[in-house]
């Protein structure tokens, strides 16, 4: 069984589009959303829930207004400002804890509970281009690294069950906690960048951080026509730094069109866009079942 | 004033919105770029900030001189940084949150205070970045750090346009907290609807004025018009999809300075921005 991830560094390059054209043309793959803070992959598949489970991860710190005697030992040792003193009681600020338990455990009173954090739900889906896992992280929560881990284990179940050979899932922006959980031994991933200044700065820090990890990568430019010698240069650096390049991607409505028509691309469009999709998808089957990139930078068959 | 520009989804319009506020605001203002993982307003504003500083994480290094493996510190910890068992004491210096825990429970003084890279500050005379270390997971400790850095450098009387992070975990909580305007990123698309929605719950408790920057305009449906009069969140400008300034933007220019009209969606923008917080300042 292999995972492939689509990530950006930046947001907003199209990796959800991508994503659903990917499950579409892979046909039985297991598709995951692992962007757990703001998933969107949900409005294209309108897959049917089959099962919701809450997401419990760490804890945070409560205080107990009757037992504490405002000593402020909790204030003084809180490393993340979580703690304070109003009219003489510790109180526990929830966005700034970290639930690092120093506060209950040096609390001279006790007066400080540590209770579990209920901080999203998880799903199991199914949608009409195969089985769907995700998740809604609730606002201002953290652990997402946690629940991606969860989401990714529970992919690989169903994937076991259903004998399915693929999982693709739609990757977080940025390069942090919830990115690295999404990555580490990933199979390949896709990093779908387009050609503006911005994207090439972060597509270079996403590049880093797969070679970090060890995850082979790839790169696809979406809205390659907006800026064409910027597009070439980006397939330059990335064929320099090992990447392969699986295609361009022009800058079309049809994107839009296909998210509000709830479909993938691939779903509704036959033309140019389409057809890019499809080569870069069997670009990336060959890396995925040959598991080597020539010289050239280009997919063995 | 604080102004922080957040959006929920990423790739809606942060960078190109704080950029553009920042050339058009009317009074001395300094740019704070708060998406650590992938600072961009530096292409914007340029020239390029010096590295001012790096940013450190106290975490612990066990002395097996000295442990006499009683795991006190390993049944504290909540993040598996440390574990202790039979004889054998193992840090994980990655995981670790740096609460200070272990040092203060362990009995024996085992423990040592060692520095965790997790990224650098840069900046010049108005503006600050944070640069996350590739590899490093943690972003809100450094968010924490520039916001301290700005702070301390920045005059107060200084007014400061923050680019936030996308998303509306931890992050993006660490960069709009403590502002005086939350102004929100959205595109007319089902995504950016939708990210919109959560940015507007997850920055609601804050209780902070919040008002949205609506970019390419014209793209997609109504439905976020829908959202934002149902819950009374007042659209402060509208900035329409031009392909023009698409490519302006692909080459790092400022969209502000791209045009007359867009320059003038900008100032605009800046005095309502202005005018409701100094109206929320006198309540």
């Amino acid at each position: 069984m292999k995972e492939i991830l689509i990530i950006s560094g930046k947001g907003g390059t199209g990796k959800t589009s991508v994503t659903a054209a990917f499950a579409h043309l892979a046909e039985g793959a297991v598709i995951c959303d692992l962007d757990v803070d703001a998933p969107d992959l949900h409005l294209i598949l309108d897959p049917v829930n089959k099962s919701t489970h809450d997401f419990i991860s760490g804890n945070q710190a409560k205080v107990v207004p009757d037992k504490c005697d405002g000593c402020g030992k909790c204030v003084e040792l809180c490393r993340f400002q979580a703690l304070s003193l109003k009219d003489g009681k510790a109180v526990v600020d929830g966005f700034n804890c970290e639930g690092c338990k120093v506060c209950v455990t040096f609390c001279p009173a006790e007066a400080i509970d540590f209770p579990d954090n209920f901080c999203g739900r998880w799903y199991i889906s199914e949608s009409r281009l195969g089985p769907m896992v995700h998740a809604q992280l609730f606002p201002g929560e953290e652990n997402s690294g946690r629940l991606v881990a969860l989401l990714r284990q529970e992919a690989r179940k169903i994937a076991d069950n259903a004998r399915a050979d693929l999982i693709i899932s739609d990757g977080p922006p940025g390069i942090g906690c919830p990115v690295i959980s999404s990555l580490s031994g990933c199979d390949l991933a896709v990093i779908v960048t387009e050609p503006t200044q911005s994207a090439i700065h972060d597509l270079e820090r996403v590049a880093e951080l797969c070679a970090h990890f060890k995850v082979p990568a790839c790169v696809l430019v979406n809205k390659a026509d907006l800026n064409p010698s910027l597009a070439k240069d980006i397939e330059r650096r990335a064929k320099q730094g090992g990447l392969v390049n699986v295609g361009r991607l022009p800058f079309d409505k049809i994107f839009v069109q296909a998210v509000l028509a709830g479909k993938a691309v691939t779903e509704i469009d036959s033309s140019q866009n389409a057809a890019a999709l499809r080569k870069a998808w069997q670009k990336i089957q060959s890396i995925l079942n040959n598991g080597k990139i020539d010289s050239k930078g280009e997919a063995e068959r | 004033m604080k102004i922080a520009v957040a959006s929920g989804k990423g790739g809606t319009g942060k960078t190109t919105v704080a950029s553009s506020l920042f050339s058009v605001w009317p009074e001395l203002s300094a740019a704070i770029d708060l998406d650590v993982e992938e600072p961009n307003l530096h292409i914007f504003l340029g020239p390029d900030p010096r590295r001012l500083k790096t940013v450190w994480l106290e975490v612990p290094e066990l002395d097996e001189e000295r442990c006499t493996y009683c795991g006190l510190c390993s049944q504290l910890c909540q993040f598996k940084a440390i574990s202790i068992f039979d004889g054998v004491g193992l840090t994980f210096p990655e995981m670790c949150h740096a609460c200070g825990g272990c040092f203060q429970i362990c009995p024996a003084g085992a423990l040592k205070v060692v520095q965790r890279e997790i990224g650098s500050i840069h900046g010049n005379q108005r503006f600050l970045m944070g640069r996350l270390r590739v590899g490093e997971a943690m972003s809100p400790p450094l968010i924490r750090a520039v916001r301290r850095e700005a702070e301390r450098i920045f005059d107060p009387s200084m007014d400061l346009i923050i680019d936030a992070p996308p998303g509306v975990s931890c992050p993006a909580a660490a960069a709009v907290r403590d502002t005086d305007f939350i102004l929100l990123v959205a595109e007319p698309t089902p995504f950016g609807c939708h990210d919109l929605k959560l940015a507007h719950q997850a920055f609601e408790p804050f209780g902070i004025p919040m008002g949205v920057a609506i970019n390419r305009s014209g793209i997609g449906d109504d439905e976020i018009y829908n959202y934002c009069s149902g819950k009374g969140l007042e659209i402060m400008a509208e900035i329409p999809f031009d392909r023009a300034v698409a490519e302006a933007y692909s080459f790092g220019r400022i969209v502000a300075r791209f045009s007359e009209k867009m320059g003038s969606i900008f100032r605009i923008l800046a005095d309502s921005i202005r005018r409701k917080v100094l109206q929320h300042q006198a309540k």
